[in-house]
């Protein structure tokens, strides 16, 4: 089956497809959500360092490889509307930044939440905080810059450099933890060694993971679609859909 | 793991202000992303309507500009 996914690249039929893709990733997330959250906290056992507390993992972890691994989508996404002139790319990057801002505000609160009980503070300039809240900064600077540019494709444009130029935060704070001396713990799970935690904790952290992707999903989708709305208003198929009353 | 009440479970063993505080203010900014963008598709939605029924056209540009 030959399927033309050029025909997506056109922000008419783009809407259709994610309005009609929205129900299955926001269902999904949920359910995840739900699953998640039950391991977490009546299957994981107590951690015999950190009692209770660690259950916070469950939130801070998603957020924070959320906030990350956003950072680089948007910035893909807004890299090829830069090089290729492509709308909806850059349409996609915009919608993306929000969602990532919400991960990397959730990463902090509940890391200094976390800090609190274990280090004895809310916060230190170490080198994954740092990082971290630059990061959150950048997404600001970016939503920022496009909101103060009253032509979106110059703002889009401009966005994008931003975006770009960030990316080299993201290894500095993957690998924070291990160039610099941090108050931050070194990654409890990778690709190459086995994880450092009770399976059913892993399990639990695991399928918030993917309840935070599959939210992050819907939700972008969704805002991607009113950015059409609002960018498109002066195409036919937009007129046309609004006298059928199925914008 | 086996809570034998709720009060255990609220207390998360001592640490029930740094636990919650974290699920609580998540969830917050998770259900606000949700209604702000509810909010901003119903508010375009029902501006879009008026704008086309009044003239048949769309004229939301010239709109757009004049409210600041």
């Amino acid at each position: 089956m030959a399927i033309n996914w050029y025909k997506y690249a056109s922000p008419a039929s783009f809407y259709s497809l994610a309005g009609r893709m929205i129900p299955f990733f926001a269902i999904l997330a949920f359910g995840l959500l739900v699953a998640g959250l039950y391991i977490g906290f009546f299957v994981a056992p107590t951690d015999f360092q950190q009692g209770e507390a660690y259950r916070i993992i469950f939130i801070h972890v998603p957020a924070a490889w959320m906030s990350m691994f956003l950072y680089v989508v948007m910035a893909l996404w807004a890299g090829i509307g830069l090089a290729f002139n492509t709308r909806l790319s850059s349409m996609m990057a915009t919608a993306i930044a929000p969602t990532g801002a919400m991960f990397t505000f959730v990463a902090l609160w509940t890391g200094s939440l976390w800090g609190k009980p274990m280090w004895g503070t809310w916060w230190v300039w170490d080198a994954r905080l740092t990082s971290e809240l630059i990061l959150l900064f950048l997404y600001i600077g970016f939503m920022s810059l496009q909101a103060a540019i009253d032509d979106p494709r110059r703002a889009d444009k401009a966005g994008a450099i931003i975006a770009l130029v960030g990316v080299i935060n993201i290894p500095i704070i993957y690998f924070s933890v291990q160039w610099w001396n941090t108050l931050h713990q070194g990654a409890s799970v990778s690709v190459t060694q086995a994880p450092t935690m009770a399976s059913t904790m892993l399990t639990g952290m695991m399928v918030m993971v993917f309840a935070a992707w599959m939210y992050a999903i819907a939700v972008i989708l969704k805002r991607v679609r009113v950015i059409i709305l609002e960018r498109e208003r002066h195409t036919a198929w937009v007129s046309e859909l609004n006298e059928r009353g199925a914008l | 793991m086996d809570w034998s009440n709720w009060s255990e479970f609220l207390a998360m063993g001592g640490y029930g202000i740094y636990v919650w505080g974290s699920y609580l203010v998540t969830f917050a900014c998770v259900i606000g992303e949700i209604l702000l963008i509810f909010k901003r598709r119903r508010t375009l939605v029902k501006r879009y309507g008026q704008i086309f029924d009044a003239n048949g056209e769309d004229t939301s540009y010239q709109d757009d500009k004049t409210a600041v």
